[in-house]
């Protein structure tokens, strides 16, 4: 495996990681609080979507020329990796609220009990459409970096298998523990996730622009952890500017 | 033509999220890359640049 597919199914392994515990937060607070096969139908139905989604974009995406490919796909994921790279840097600096996912099942289970009592038999509508919703939404970002990711390196069975580990190893991580999986450092992946896709879509994108840069492939080694530093300088940056005390105005 | 509108949205929301200045930035500093490139001068460096200047402005816009 090249350098660059090693970074393709980290960043996917790490960004479907960290959908995964959001997903799986909803999903035990309404299998919990209501019913636990409703909640697992909307689970089903939301993975079987998420499934004709990339099998109907995956082959669509990789049959483009790789320049208007890398172009198209690079900028969006360039643009969507600013996005999260942006709010992860507001968390770390404290501008923003940590995800704490003991919170959000606290939320959830209070929705899900204040939404009155489930059915004895039969599907509870609830529930299947909680769990469809969370883990169709949560999955959407995850479809979104397989199929850039993917699609840029001709790899999208690569993307897809490294998205599928991280949703086995978050699952047995639900099942043993029979809890949200607060202690796993979302926030911290999120940072990383956000490095990666803004490195990977600067690269892509101005090579698909016609731009060529010096090193091939290798110029990613720069990249990465050039990006890192400028995320990390930055909430640096935040967290001095948020702490100076304002300055009174004049008159 | 209400269900396109709502998917349009919605997928807009998606990608560009807030902050749509810095989406408009990205596409730009694409343009003046392929610009720069198709006359034979060497514009690896645009988007790094650019990726910095946006990143800083749109935190810079955030945090007041």
């Amino acid at each position: 495996m090249s350098g660059t597919e090693v970074g393709l199914a980290l960043s996917v392994l790490l960004a479907c990681a960290v959908e995964a515990v959001e997903a799986l937060t909803i999903v035990l607070a309404v299998g919990t609080t209501r019913s636990w096969s409703s909640a697992l139908y909307g689970v089903g139905a939301a993975v079987a979507a998420l499934a004709v989604v990339v099998a109907a974009l995956g082959p669509a995406l990789t049959s483009l020329p790789l320049n208007a490919l890398r172009v198209g796909v690079g900028g969006l994921l360039l643009v969507f990796g600013l996005q999260w790279l942006r709010k992860a840097i507001l968390r770390a600096a404290g501008l923003k609220e940590l995800h704490d996912e003991t919170a959000a099942f606290a939320e959830e289970t209070e929705a899900a009990r204040a939404a009155g009592a489930a059915p004895g038999s039969g599907l509870d509508g609830y529930s299947f459409a909680i769990s469809f919703k969370g883990v169709f939404l949560e999955g959407l970002e995850v479809a979104f970096i397989v199929l850039t990711f993917g699609a840029n390196q001709h790899r999208v069975p690569l993307a897809a298998a490294a998205a599928a580990v991280a949703v086995a190893l978050v699952v047995l991580a639900g099942v043993a523990a029979r809890a949200p999986l607060a202690r796993v450092p979302e926030n911290t992946m999120k940072f990383s996730v956000g490095v990666m896709l803004t490195s990977f879509g600067t690269f892509w994108g101005a090579e698909g622009a016609g731009a060529s840069w010096p090193g091939g492939d290798a110029a990613l080694l720069a990249i990465i952890p050039g990006v890192l530093l400028l995320a990390c300088a930055m909430v640096l940056w935040l967290r001095r500017v948020s702490a100076a005390p304002a300055v009174p105005e004049a008159g | 033509m209400n269900f396109l509108v709502r998917a349009a949205r919605a997928v807009w929301d998606f990608v560009v999220g807030d902050d749509w200045v810095t989406a408009l930035g990205a596409a730009a500093a694409l343009a003046v890359t392929a610009l720069i490139a198709g006359a034979g001068v060497s514009a690896w460096w645009i988007m790094p640049v650019a990726v910095s200047a946006l990143l800083a402005l749109s935190l810079r816009r955030a945090a007041h």
